[in-house]
């Protein structure tokens, strides 16, 4: 069969992404600019016989997806930066709780209301550490639509296996522009079904013991096992507990999970960095202006590379480290005030001097802007 | 190969239908010819009545940047489109302007092109909405970025067919007028 060629919005991306992961329920309150992520999904879910709600509030949306994981489904929600602040208190919960579940931030520009027509990425640093307390969060990027979509399904993939919330941080211009998108085949992505317990009826099941390989199998919520369920820090039956050795191994536990699995979640790619003396990093809709420098400079002959993180949380060290060491000059492309650019610099040490190409106006930071900072930092003059 | 490469920008006014005439163009491009395009539109409060602004490239090749600096070819459907972006024209370039809506008064390092699109519309066809696919006829007569053909599918595809005769019409129309100052 030919492959199906469509013409979409990123927004769009996503929720056939979503779709083609399994997505059972959505629940969200729409915003500028992820609306057409809930405008889609209002269309496509029902004539699947999913469930689309759209709620009161983001509050109540985030708490409804928590809600519908534990009874065993797939579940989305899509937001930017206004109702992302709102779901950090439950997103904590689902990290506590550890409760699979899909976030999606198509940033504008920020604090507050903000800028909600225009671009940002100035919630790279809210994603890791919006919500309070030591914890590990996994969020992704892209740059363009076969990758929105891809991301997506990794997406729901990682939040089954490691049982964590995962943030997709898109942008607005990712968001909104439209580009082609070749949807994958059935079965050309892997996907990760829920991982449930095998245990029977009248079987005591434990949901917070894991098994040798670290994995929690769930009992669909309301169903065969009677087990609790809370934000507050717990034994495995799931029960609240205050003692010191446990809270301890719960806290590490959820921590580890993510950061002793770093390799097998981070997705980057890179552009001519074998011999690039001038690397540059970048994500989302940055990412494509920074492509576009590489490939206009390399034209020219000017050994320079790009280092594109589609994860950005948990960020993968290891890799920008490698990616550096041999570079005379490293840059950070985004469009905030530096908030990657501080984990590119403790990854590097002192190893390297970092810098920051940025734009925080609004507008799109495109080929030129970076050119002429470039210039600057390669001492070529203005 | 040669990467064959148009940078298009539509603006006019919220209501005129030029991000959809935009939409259709690269649909065109990318469904029915094989060819990469990257459509976006200027995103702020512009509902029916304020300015609008479309932006499609289109190339045989991976496109990168999404926006455009420097149109080769800027179609303005009003005067304050026309004031606002005629600056922005790529030296050389084409700008489509309707007649109606748009007074030159700039000087322009551009081949200008007035056309009565509006009028033509209305007086043929009786219907201003189907003004947006009377553009991009015109716009496809003069430079042929895509194949009459390939924009009658993505109508076809894309509108209830009640309201293929008005499109087909209005696609007419504009691929004769601007055919008649194609290169």
């Amino acid at each position: 069969m030919a492959k199906k060629i469509t013409f979409v919005q990123g927004n769009e991306a996503c929720a056939l992404g979503a779709m083609y992961a399994g997505l059972d329920f959505y629940a969200g309150y729409p915003i500028t600019p992820s609306t057409e992520i809930a405008e889609t999904l209002a269309v496509t879910m029902p004539a699947a016989g999913k469930k689309f709600i759209q709620m009161e509030d983001e509050i109540s949306s985030m708490c409804a997806i928590i809600g519908a994981s534990l009874t065993g489904n797939k579940v989305l929600t899509a937001t930017s930066g206004p109702g992302f602040s709102l779901m950090q208190e439950a997103l904590g919960y689902a990290v506590m709780a550890e409760i699979p579940c899909v976030v999606v931030n198509v940033q504008r520009g920020g604090p507050s209301t903000g800028n909600p027509t225009h671009v940002s990425q100035g919630d790279v640093n809210q994603a890791r550490w919006g919500t309070h307390g030591d914890h590990s969060i996994v969020a992704l990027s892209a740059s363009n639509h076969q990758d929105v979509f891809r991301m997506t399904v990794e997406a729901f993939n990682i939040a089954e296996i490691y049982r964590t919330p995962v943030i997709l941080l898109f942008d607005e211009v990712i968001g909104h522009m439209r580009e082609k998108l070749i949807v994958p085949e059935e079965g050309e992505i892997p996907l990760v079904a829920r991982l449930r317990t095998s245990l029977k009826e009248g079987v005591n099941y434990h949901p917070y013991l894991p098994r040798e390989d670290g994995r929690l199998p769930m009992s669909d919520f309301g169903d065969v096992h009677r087990f609790n369920v809370t934000g507050l820090y717990h034994d495995m039956w799931g029960f609240p507990t205050d003692k010191p050795e446990l809270v301890q191994d719960l806290l590490r536990h959820q921590i580890n999970k993510i950061e002793n699995n770093v390799h097998k979640m981070t997705f980057y790619k890179s552009y001519f960095l074998e011999d690039a003396r001038t690397v540059l990093i970048s994500y989302g809709s940055a990412a494509r202006s920074a492509l576009s420098v590489v490939k206009q400079r390399r034209n020219r002959g000017e050994s320079i590379g790009l280092l594109e993180l589609n994860t950005i949380w948990p960020f993968p060290a290891e890799l920008v480290r490698e990616c550096t060491q041999h570079a005379d000059l490293v840059a950070v492309v985004e469009m905030n005030v530096g908030q990657l650019t501080q984990s590119v610099r403790l990854a590097v040490g002192d190893q390297q001097e970092v810098h920051l190409i940025n734009r925080v106006d609004g507008q799109m930071i495109i080929d030129k802007d970076i050119k002429k900072i470039l210039r600057i930092l390669q001492g070529r003059g203005i | 190969m040669e990467i064959t490469r148009y940078r298009i920008i539509f603006s006019g006014s919220g209501g005129q239908g030029l991000v959809s005439a935009a939409i259709i163009l690269a649909e065109a491009a990318v469904l029915h010819e094989n060819l990469e395009a990257v459509q976006s539109q200027s995103y702020g409060a512009a509902a029916r009545g304020g300015a609008t602004r479309a932006d499609v490239i289109i190339a045989d090749g991976p496109i990168n940047m999404p926006k455009i600096a420097q149109p080769g070819i800027l179609i303005c459907m009003t005067q304050e489109a026309y004031n606002k972006f005629s600056g922005l024209i790529r030296p050389g370039g084409l700008l489509i302007s309707d007649k109606k809506f748009v007074k030159i008064t700039q000087r322009v390092d551009a081949r200008q092109i007035e056309l009565p699109l509006y009028q033509t519309v209305v007086e043929e066809i009786g219907n201003p909405v189907v003004l947006n696919i009377c553009v991009l006829g015109a716009l496809i007569g003069m430079r042929g970025i895509v194949k009459k053909g390939s924009v009658e599918k993505v109508l076809a595809d894309k509108f209830p067919p009640a309201f293929m005769a008005g499109n087909q019409m209005a696609l007419d129309i504009g691929f004769e007028m601007g055919f008649d100052y194609a290169q």
